[in-house]
């Protein structure tokens, strides 16, 4: 059987049903088979009249095969040109055909799915929420390399098509329809392929139903030709946009951008046969294989539970208790409530539950103001969290979160007082970020019943959840973690206990090397920059002043004075000393007003009392080798971790370290960083740096041993 | 003169219809222009910060040949920083002035090495992007009788009795000449390839050359400049040439320069440019001269410019081995021919223009390494270039291998 149905109707409509094996429809060679049959058999058919499009799956059409991508090495851009160009010509043909052909779209239709839509004369779409439309090719680090691009700058014109090329913005169907992507709703989905038809009929003679915009004569690009004057401002400013997003690490929204430009300038073909030669570039890049590897694989992976043991049943949380309404709290109860659950809010006064709650009415009436919810639907999220000063009302609770301050007494006070209204299969998750879940459960009767839920703030926005394993804790009760992780929607990565877990250590790594070279006499500008420069989201003496030092000192007291970590185990001590500086004349961070800034309202400014005490002229160091010591720190602790036990997979490791802790995109995250950037390479360049800077650059016993037995990091 | 302004290397990128459906229209003109200077610094090994200057001619120098392409295409070459750039606009003749300024910078001692060369992307950027009171400016039109040059090329045909016949001759001959250089390799050391990002090859040799071009394929092809010849150009231009009853209009596509994307660059220097970066000399500038006709039949001046640039070099016409004249319309180099007392034999001996095409302010620098592969493929010793310019201007030089 083929993997298009070929059905002609009385009308002389051909409707081809796209049913390729296994759950969607994919480009791949089937599909190019499949396609192939299909075009050669309605360019020969008899009295045509009209083509519809549909998917006999629940989407419409999956994209491209991006396990087949990902296996596109260097050297081979000529051969994979051209068969994307082969590729590219069925749907030129397609959309050549002399009769109106008419997509249906059913459900989700991205990427490669939506630029089969492209080469149609027309587009319905099933007006339901999942639908969803777009090209996100350049979220994995590719662009829309089947027509996608040069046909979108053609339909919309190059203004309005560049953010739904460089952010891969995703639509729904009414607003696809808004945007001019698509061109009609249907309600009802059984009625796709006979609206389609109707259309057909009804417009069969008209030219514009028959010959795409672009193939008829006299066509101008919407909005302008590149070389016009109205498109100057957005051809000077857009590169700076873009530059501003990927500093110049990420090729994919460079290469979009200059595809645009040249769409909205030169004819059709020429403009689809550039874009092919940069896909082509770009399939190629390490940044495109990280991105595909961690964004989307490990991702999927994840969530899909390779974390979670998988011979227990899965469950739902009905009733959750959170214990303290500061920020976490609240934000637990939001995310938490949004997603159906009963949440009862615990603080010390009702008043500063109250307070809590009010949080998750101040987002959920912003959702009301860009149109996202209406007061009904507010109204019933709200009902759903009970603040309240009683510990009595947690009674019967399947998940308690004890999101108290930092402190082991106050966390063990709270567990023996409310361990016991535990429902009897009930469990219990701290969200620490720093304390040792292993000691903090010896204050429950129930260890193996305990866990640690390590919430990233803010919890409405950060993806990430990091879930932390006890020496006792039983795979019944991670297994339940990691079920409400994706109850609420969250990327649940799982870890064995550690200072620090995995995130919060590695991280520390980063900010710990910006202090040492702040206080070897780096200047600080240069520090700050060079984090930029390697794709943080944010200069790493920033993100110290966010954190605020005091923060910071506080958490390796704590770990010393239980007895985790010595003063030996400090691997940048110098650092250390310069927080206890910065702490002593008052500069504690972003919260205290001043850290290595100087903040207010209008921002921030470099102080220059900092540089003044730190900043030695006579220090050399290399631009190079100060973008080195703050990415490769991490990468080294994250592969030590991954040595250690810590981390349980290279896909949590990956996926932990984009999601939460700012680990650039391009690098796939700090473990896969490694296998694109060379495993021999990095090993030398670990030793060139630990020769330099000291031995916390010694690369790990790990990736030794992979680099010679020529293996990666997987 | 102080300085001997030496040939270093001279290149080229393959030529190709210069319309949307030419193959190199995906290709911006900043590439072109890179494409070459990458080939000279990979050839040999060539430390960029070494260099001064490159002089780069363009003869549509507005939307993407625009804001000084010269300096973009070093940038672009990825090139050192240090290196400046300029481009220059003498219509045609702009590649050649570019060598000729190259030379006289060299010479002067002011510096030391300079890439002279011409970028024209003409799918791209067509002629006549840039307006300008030539042929748009209705006063200064009117008062100097400015005509577009197809007009003054029928013109010369007209004054000197050309026949259909004759122009044709010259175009088929330039066909059957370019398409034997071409086909034999004489033209392999200097045409470089322009491929994508990937490398992949997007044009290896020139695709505009017809092999099969015949007599009576050429005589079927209508005259270009008939129609807006009647239009009164023909009358206004006559009002300059009493003596002419009606201006014979022989001039097709077949005889006339195609219109092309290309670019064209060559590495000049002093003598101790090669001492310091042991470069070896192909040849030399030995001098360079411009000057003006009569704007109206614009093209007469190449054999004038011939001739004052052999006395500005001390030489005399029995000096020069190999003649190469633009084929910018057959008539012209006709008429180089006759003011010259020369033969087709010694002339544009692998063809021209009309064959291989004329990307504007690029041919001129694409000379200089046509003829030099040529004097050298015969061991030949000294080549005189010219091409004729709008506003009825004339540039020449001459080389020599060292």
């Amino acid at each position: 059987m083929s993997a298009f149905q070929y059905d002609k109707d009385a009308n002389g409509i051909v409707t081809i049903t796209m049913d390729m094996t296994g759950p969607v429809n994919t480009m791949n060679e089937e599909f190019s088979n499949a396609m192939i049959e299909t075009v050669d058999r309605l360019e020969h058919e008899k009295d045509l009249v009209g083509v519809v499009i549909a998917s006999a799956k629940k989407t419409f059409f999956a994209g491209g095969d991006l396990r087949w991508l990902l296996s596109i090495e260097p050297g081979s851009e000529a051969a994979f040109f051209e068969g994307i160009e082969g590729t590219k010509l069925l749907l030129r043909r397609l959309e050549k055909l002399p009769v109106p052909v008419v997509a249906t779209i059913n459900g989700a239709a991205l990427g490669g799915g939506y630029e089969l839509c492209l080469a149609c004369n027309h587009r319905i779409a099933w007006n339901d929420g999942s639908v969803q439309i777009g090209l996100p090719e350049v979220t994995l680090g590719l662009l829309p390399g089947g027509g996608g691009v040069v046909r979108m700058v053609n339909l919309l014109g190059l203004e309005a098509a560049l953010p739904y090329l460089l952010e891969g913005k995703r639509v729904t169907s009414d607003e696809a329809l808004a945007a001019g992507m698509i061109d009609q709703l249907v309600e009802d989905p059984n009625e796709l392929i006979s609206t389609g038809k109707q259309w057909i009929l009804a417009n069969k003679d008209e030219d514009a139903a028959r010959v795409q915009p672009w193939d008829t004569k006299g066509f101008k690009v919407p909005g302008g030709s590149a070389n016009s004057p109205q498109l100057a401002q957005t051809l000077m400013g857009a590169p700076a946009m873009v530059h501003q997003k990927t500093r110049g690490l990420l090729p994919a929204p460079e290469y979009i951008l200059d595809v645009a430009v040249n769409a909205a300038r030169l004819p059709f073909d020429v403009a689809l046969r550039i874009e092919g030669r940069h896909f082509a570039n770009l399939v190629t890049t390490p940044q495109a294989k990280n991105m595909i590897t961690t964004l989307f694989f490990a991702v999927n992976k994840v969530n899909g539970g390779a974390s979670r043991p998988n011979d227990i049943a899965p469950q739902r949380v009905k009733k959750l208790g959170i214990l303290g309404a500061g920020m976490m709290g609240q934000g637990i109860a939001y995310v938490s409530a949004l997603a159906g659950i009963d949440v009862v809010l615990k603080d010390v006064s009702l008043r500063a539950a109250e307070k809590g709650r009010a949080y998750s009415e101040r987002l959920l009436d912003k959702k009301i103001a860009r149109g996202r919810l209406d007061e009904d639907d507010k109204a019933r999220i709200l009902r759903r969290i009970s603040p309240t000063e009683s510990t009595e009302d947690l009674q019967g609770c399947d998940l308690i979160v004890e999101a108290v301050f930092e402190k082991i007494d106050l966390k063990y006070k709270v567990t023996r007082e409310s361990e016991s209204c535990l429902a009897e299969d009930g469990i219990w998750g701290s969200n620490t970020s720093t304390l040792p879940i292993t000691r903090l459960a010896e204050a429950s009767a129930r260890p193996e019943r305990f866990i640690g839920l390590h919430f990233f703030s803010p919890v409405d926005k950060m993806p990430l959840l990091e879930i932390i394993c006890g020496e006792q804790t039983t795979d019944e009760t991670l297994a339940r973690a990691f079920d409400y992780a994706r109850q609420i929607k969250k990327t649940p990565i799982v870890v064995n206990d550690s200072p620090g877990f995995y995130t919060s250590r590695t991280i520390s790594t980063q900010t710990g090397e910006a202090l040492a070279m702040v206080a070897e006499g780096v200047h600080p500008v240069r520090v700050e920059n060079a984090g930029k420069a390697i794709g943080m989201p944010v200069g790493t003496l920033t993100l110290l002043d966010e954190l605020s030092l005091t923060l910071l000192l506080d958490i390796q007291t704590t770990h010393k004075s239980l007895g985790l970590i010595t003063d030996e185990d400090d691997p940048t001590p110098q650092a250390t000393q310069t927080m206890k500086e910065m702490i002593a004349v008052g500069r504690i961070g972003r919260k205290g007003g001043k850290g290595f800034f100087d903040w207010s309202d209008s921002g921030k400014r470099f102080s220059a009392e900092v540089i003044d005490k730190y900043y030695k002229e006579e220090v050399q160091i290399s631009e190079r080798d100060i973008k080195d010591r703050l990415l490769f720190r991490p990468v080294i602790e994250s592969l030590q971790c991954l040595d250690d036990g810590v981390l349980r997979s290279v896909e949590d490791g990956n996926v932990g370290s984009i999601m939460g802790i700012g680990a650039p995109v391009w690098t796939g995250g700090y473990l896969q960083f490694v296998n694109t950037y060379g495993l021999d390479k990095f090993v030398t360049r670990c030793e060139e740096l630990a020769r330099r800077y000291g031995d916390r650059f010694t690369p790990p016993a790990l990736v030794v041993k992979k680099a010679k037995a020529g293996e990666l990091v997987v | 003169m102080s300085n001997h302004a030496y040939i270093y290397d001279a290149v080229r990128t393959p030529r190709s219809k210069g319309k949307k459906d030419g193959a190199l229209h995906e290709v911006k003109p900043i590439e072109l222009g890179a494409t070459l200077l990458r080939e000279l610094e990979r050839r040999h090994q060539l430390d960029t910060a070494y260099v001064d200057d490159v002089v780069m001619g363009c003869a549509s120098p507005v939307d993407e040949q625009g804001s000084d392409i010269a300096k973009a295409v070093a940038m672009h070459a990825g090139w050192d920083e240090s290196v400046a750039g300029v481009q220059l606009d003498r219509f045609c003749a702009s590649g050649l002035e570019a060598v000729n300024i190259a030379a006289q910078k060299v010479a002067s001692g002011w510096e030391q090495l300079v890439v002279a060369g011409g970028v024209e992307s003409m799918s791209r950027v067509p002629m006549g992007s840039n307006g300008g009171a030539m042929f748009s400016d209705p006063e200064f039109v009117l008062n100097h009788r400015s005509v577009p040059q197809g007009i003054g090329a029928d013109l010369i045909a007209t004054l000197d009795g050309l026949t259909r016949e004759d122009t044709d001759a010259f175009a088929l001959a330039s066909q059957r000449r370019a398409a034997h250089a071409r086909d034999n390799g004489y033209f392999d050391q200097s045409v470089i390839p322009v491929t994508d990002l990937n490398g992949v090859v997007i044009l290896e040799r020139d695709d505009y050359i017809r092999p099969d071009t015949t007599m009576e394929g050429l005589s079927e092809l209508k005259p270009s400049f008939a129609k807006i010849g009647a239009f009164g150009l023909d009358d206004m231009a006559l009002s300059k040439y009493p003596e002419v009853a009606e201006i014979n209009h022989l001039h097709t596509p077949g005889n006339s320069s195609g219109i092309v994307d290309g670019a064209g660059a060559v590495l000049i220097g002093s003598e101790q440019a090669g001492k310091d970066l042991g470069l070896t000399p192909r040849g030399r500038v030995v001098a360079g001269t411009v000057l003006a006709r009569d704007p109206v039949i614009m093209l007469t001046a190449p054999g004038p410019a011939a001739k004052k640039c052999l006395e500005v070099a001390s030489l005399s016409k029995r000096d020069i081995d190999l003649w190469e004249i633009n084929e910018a319309f057959a008539s012209v180099a006709l008429r180089y021919m006759r003011d010259l007392d020369i033969s087709h034999e010694e002339t544009n001996v692998n063809g021209g223009a009309i064959a291989m095409g004329h990307p504007l302010g690029a041919t001129g620098a694409i000379l200089v390494s046509t003829v030099l592969d040529e004097l050298e493929r015969r061991d030949l010793k000294r080549g005189m270039l010219s091409l004729c310019v709008g506003g009825g201007m004339g540039i020449s030089t001459v080389i020599e291998r060292v």
